[in-house]
Order: structure tokens, then C-alpha cells, then sequence
């Protein structure tokens, strides 16, 4: 762990990914506190530019306090991202082990499943899958997982595939360990590296997603996030330009922080990786 | 087997293995619009206010929704072999013409994002990697990274604000200027005005993409025999850069290209919507709101074969590139 802290502070940026990024945890964290009235309410006048009106990033068009938007939108872009990122890491590793360690027939389903996947403009089905379900946090967080977990499949299958004939497995196959207690304790742990990188990466990627849904009007109506304010001040931009703005760079801050980090990750895990590029 | 023939059989290969995949995305389409509370029948009804029961099950008998899943499925799959996507009830005309119709400004908007992302990113890339850990690679190295983490509507709407609003140089929304009735050359140039905000902000993403792609490959063909022997053949550097590893590192740009096809559909929806872009994104978004399920498929199944067909372009393509591709 030690080791691990002092590769991943060798990466400068990557520190600062991670400041940035528990800044908006902590931002996250304490919506209820700086701003314990609900985001929908009507806190003051309309169309009021930053800092006057006692906003502090103006309001809106039905008076909504834009400030109080984004400090609540952080707990719903943070908890979607994580969350359709475990479930998409979760599925994907089930299936990208299994097909990596037994091949066959499940690998080849698989391999048709996701070539399937990288065909189907992603994007595009997740605004169909989020449709058909209605939009809510549930059907957010399966139409992103379900766009996500091939990548991880494709990933695992991989790792699984070049490690299961490896000398240390043979050994425990030998000694007459079963496949579950092989893949679960033995493999699994020496690709989990290259899964808490994608993993990262991943979370940037979902929020990017649930923004452009919200954006849309595909969010869940009852919670406020930044697609949602940004979609719904896009008819103001030529006379309140900072309904759009302000959650933009919201957006634009933690999923660089996101990256910054998961950059951080895969140097400090993968030092061999960094010496080639 | 002489080497015409030998690519044509490749080529015919790749044709029937794209075949089961665009079965499968039919099926599955076919199938997830059929999880979908309501049919077009209910729009429909919801629209005129008062249809009685008896009026919505003629009219689901004339459109064949009544039928079984298995029966309206084949149905389907029998009207796409013959280029018949079904009728959009919502439109009231048949789904490939009204596809077709909005297919051309997808192509164009796409086109010409593909062509500034691959261009810019080959030259940033280029000056990336010549100029390694230079502030000149630095600088590039920010913007990509600040790209990646940008939606791009939020910067389709602050070009709106700064390029449109305030400046004035671009029109906000829309393909062409329709109450000017321009023709000709000057509508060429009214469109290409229009055009030139959307397809700076879809093609940010990919533009970025490409620049890492073009920098790392240009950096690993650099450290290639091949550029030893030509070094100690007396070559230039300059020679060297841009006559033996640009033509190499050009590879994985282009096999790049295709595969983010898919990926820029997706991103099309956005910007079309963001700048009133007459396409399919546009279509496919307008149809998911009124529930227009036989125009869904089509689109869906347009963009699929897009898909599929860009991929095999470029698969063929890349074999001409480079030779050492085994064509059987």
C-alpha cells in the first residue's frame, strides 16, 4: 500500500485529479448542509446573474438557485457513475472469466455478443434502453451498464486467457484445487490491476453518459443533476448564459479529476506500462 | 489464386460474416421495442382524445400489431430483405423514405467531422511526437485531456453563446437559410456555413483521439530497425519523420477511424439536437417520443449497417495499406 502511494505520487497530475476529485466528494457530502432546502424550489427571482440576488451562480428561469443545482447534481452524478460502473465491472468480469478460463462455446458466444455491442452505436441504445424502462435512477444505471460491461468482458477474457496456463495454475489444478476457488483466488487477483483501471476510467465515462441522458430529458425527474439543469437552461442562453455554463464546468471538472486519477492508477499499477510509452 | 481474386474472396468473406450481426441487431432491437409500453396505436389514440376501444383494436388489426411476437417478427424480417422498413404511423409515410430523407445531412455532418478529426489529429499528433516533451507537446496533451472530459453538448452550447450570440459569425440552429431560398453555389455556402459549428464540436472528441493515437504510433514506429537502417543510410531526419514512420504510423489511425464509427451516431444524436441539425439523430430522437417504433428499427438498423459497411471499408482498405494483412 505504501509502495503503491509513493508510484502513484510520482504522478503530479494525478494527485491533483485526486484533490479535485474529494473536493466534489466533499461538495457531494455536505449538498444537504450548505443547502438544505430542495434544488426544484423556488428560492428566489428569476434570471438573477451570479452573485446578485444573493445567488452565487444566479438562477434560473423559475427562480432555482443554480449553486444549490450542482452541489446536489454532484450526489447524483457521483452515485450513478459509481454504481453503473460496479454493476458493468461485476457482469463483465463474470462473463470475461468464464469465457477466458473454459473457452469453448461461451467464448464464442460472448466474443459475437460483444462484436455486437461494438457495432450498435452505444450511445444511441442507451437512450432507447433508458426509453423503453422509463427514465429513473434504476433504468439509468442498467442502460449505462449495459453499454459498459463489454469493454470489461473483452478486458477480463484476456487477462483470464494468458494467465490460465500459466506454471502457478497448472500447480493448483495439479494439487486439485476446483475451477471456482482457481478463478476466484488465483486468477482473479492477478488481474484486478488492469480491472481497477477500467474501472476508473469508466466512472468518467458513465457521468459523461448520464449528463448527455439528462441532458436529453432522459434524467429521473425527481432528482436534480447537471444534464438536467443544463438541458433545461439551453432556451436561456441568450439571455442567461450561466443557467448553462456553471454546471457544464461542473461536468467538465470531476470527470477530468476521474481521468487524472485513473491515469494516476494505471501508472502506479502497471510501472512496466509507463517505462514503454 | 492470383491476387485480384484472392482480395475479392476476402472481401466476400467479411461480406457473410457481417451477415449474422446484423441479423442479431434486428432481433434484438426488434425484441427491446416490444418491451415498450404502449404501441403507436395508443399514440395515436392519445393524440385524437377520444378513440373507443373498438376503433384502436381495427386500427392495431390493420397495422398487424393483433398478430403473435414470432409472426410480427418475421414479418419484419422479411420486409427489411425486401428494403421495406414498415410504415411510420406518426409521420404517415414509409420509414426508408423518411430515412433517406435525413440521411444526407447525417453524411455530411459525419463526413466532414471524420475528415477535420483525422486531418487536425494526424498534424497535432505529428507535432506532438516531433516535438516530444516540448511545450508544444505539452499544450497538446492539455487539450486532449480537456476534451475527453468535455460533454459535447455543453460545448455545442458555448459555441452557440460565444460564436453565435455574441460574435455573431455563425448562425445558431439548423441546415440552411430556408426563407432565403438560396441555389446554387450560394446555397453550397449558406449550408457550409451551418455547418461549421456542429461539426467542430462532434468532431472535438474524435479530434482528440486521433492526436493521442498518431502521437503514440508515430513514437513506436520512431523506436523501429527500420529507421536505424534508414539513419545509417544517410537520410534526413526530416526524411526519415515524414516519408518512413508517417506513412507507417498512419496504419492504426485509419483502422481507428472505423471503428469509431458507432461511437460517432451516438454523438450525432447530441449535436444534431443541440444545433437542430436536420439528420437521423435528429429523427431517431423525435421518434423515441412519439413512439414511432417502425422508424426506430429503421434507424437503428441504418446506422447498424453503417456501421458494418465503414468497418469493411476500412478492414479492406488497411490490406492495401500494408501488405503483410494475410487476405486469406
Amino acid at each position: 500500500m505504501r509502495d503503491f502511494w509513493k508510484l502513484y505520487r510520482r504522478n503530479r497530475s494525478a494527485v491533483g485529479g485526486l484533490v479535485i476529485l474529494s473536493l466534489v466528494i466533499l461538495m457531494a457530502a455536505t449538498a444537504h448542509l450548505i443547502f438544505p432546502e430542495d434544488p426544484f424550489r423556488l428560492a428566489g427571482k428569476s434570471m438573477q446573474p451570479p452573485g446578485e440576488g444573493g445567488f452565487l451562480l444566479g438562477s434560473d428561469s423559475l427562480g432555482r438557485d443554480v449553486a444549490a443545482g450542482i452541489a446536489h447534481g454532484a450526489k447524483t452524478s457521483l452515485f450513478i457513475g459509481l454504481l453503473a460502473t460496479i454493476v458493468a465491472v461485476g457482469f463483465g468480469t463474470v462473463m470475461g472469466g468464464l469465457a477466458g478460463y473454459y473457452g469453448g462455446r461461451i467464448d464464442n458466444l460472448l466474443m459475437r455478443t460483444t462484436e455486437m455491442f461494438q457495432t450498435i452505436p452505444s450511445f444511441v441504445f442507451a437512450i432507447l434502453l433508458v426509453a423503453i424502462m422509463k427514465p429513473s435512477i434504476e433504468s439509468i444505471v442498467i442502460a449505462i451498464a449495459v453499454v459498459s460491461w463489454p469493454a470489461v468482458a473483452r478486458l477480463v477474457r484476456g487477462e483470464f486467457l494468458s494467465l490460465k496456463n500459466r506454471e502457478f495454475v497448472q500447480a493448483c489444478h495439479t494439487v486439485g484445487m476446483g475451477d471456482a476457488q482457481i478463478m476466484l483466488r488465483e486468477i482473479l487477483p492477478n488481474c484486478l490491476s488492469p480491472i481497477i483501471v477500467i474501472g476508473s476510467l469508466m466512472v468518467a465515462t458513465a457521468i459523461l453518459i448520464e449528463s448527455g441522458l439528462a441532458f436529453l430529458g432522459l434524467g429521473d425527474p425527481n432528482i436534480m443533476s447537471w444534464g438536467f439543469q443544463i438541458g433545461a437552461g439551453r432556451t436561456l442562453l441568450r439571455s442567461a448564459w450561466w443557467v448553462c455554463t456553471f454546471p457544464g464546468i461542473a461536468i467538465l471538472i470531476t470527470v477530468l479529476a476521474i481521468n487524472l486519477v485513473g491515469e494516476g492508477l494505471n501508472d502506479a499499477l502497471n510501472p512496466r506500462l509507463r517505462e514503454r510509452q | 489464386m492470383n491476387h485480384t481474386a484472392k482480395r475479392l474472396r476476402y472481401v466476400l468473406k467479411r461480406l457473410l460474416q457481417a451477415i449474422p450481426i446484423v441479423f442479431a441487431i434486428v432481433v434484438v432491437n426488434f425484441f427491446l421495442l416490444q418491451m415498450a409500453e404502449g404501441d403507436a396505436v395508443d399514440v395515436l389514440a392519445g393524440e385524437a382524445g377520444s378513440a373507443t376501444p373498438e376503433y384502436m383494436a381495427e386500427l392495431r388489426e390493420k397495422f398487424g400489431l393483433d398478430k403473435p411476437l414470432p409472426v410480427q417478427l418475421a414479418v419484419y424480417l422479411k420486409n427489411v430483405l425486401a428494403f421495406d422498413l414498415g410504415y411510420s404511423f406518426r409521420h404517415e409515410m414509409p420509414v426508408l423514405d423518411l430515412v433517406l430523407d435525413r440521411f444526407f445531412p447525417t453524411l455530411l455532418l459525419m463526413t466532414s467531422t471524420i475528415v477535420l478529426a483525422v486531418g487536425v489529429g494526424i498534424v497535432m499528433g505529428l507535432l506532438a511526437a516531433t516535438g516530444l516533451n516540448t511545450w508544444r507537446d505539452t499544450l497538446i496533451s492539455v487539450f486532449a485531456l480537456l476534451t475527453y472530459a468535455t460533454p459535447l453538448f455543453w460545448v455545442g452550447l458555448m459555441f452557440i453563446v460565444v460564436f453565435a450570440l455574441n460574435l455573431g459569425w455563425f448562425p445558431t440552429s439548423g441546415m440552411e437559410n430556408i426563407a432565403a431560398f438560396y441555389e446554387g453555389w450560394d446555397r453550397v455556402w449558406d449550408i457550409a456555413h451551418h455547418l461549421v459549428l456542429p461539426t467542430i464540436t462532434l468532431s472535438l472528441f474524435y479530434l482528440a483521439l486521433y492526436t493521442r493515437l498518431m502521437r503514440a504510433s508515430m513514437l513506436e514506429q520512431a523506436g523501429m530497425d527500420y529507421v536505424t537502417t534508414a539513419r545509417a543510410k544517410g537520410l534526413t531526419e526530416r526524411r526519415i519523420m515524414f516519408v518512413h514512420v508517417l506513412r507507417n504510423a498512419l496504419l492504426p489511425v485509419v483502422t481507428m477511424a472505423g471503428v469509431q464509427v458507432g461511437a460517432l451516431i451516438g454523438g450525432s444524436v447530441i449535436v444534431e439536437s443541440v444545433f437542430a441539425w436536420p439528420g437521423l439523430g435528429m429523427l431517431a430522437f423525435e421518434a423515441l417520443f412519439s413512439r414511432d417504433l417502425n422508424l426506430l428499427l429503421g434507424i437503428f438498423l441504418l446506422s447498424a449497417l453503417l456501421v458494418v459497411g465503414v468497418n469493411l471499408i476500412v478492414d479492406i482498405v488497411y490490406s492495401w495499406l500494408d501488405p503483410r494483412i494475410e487476405v486469406d
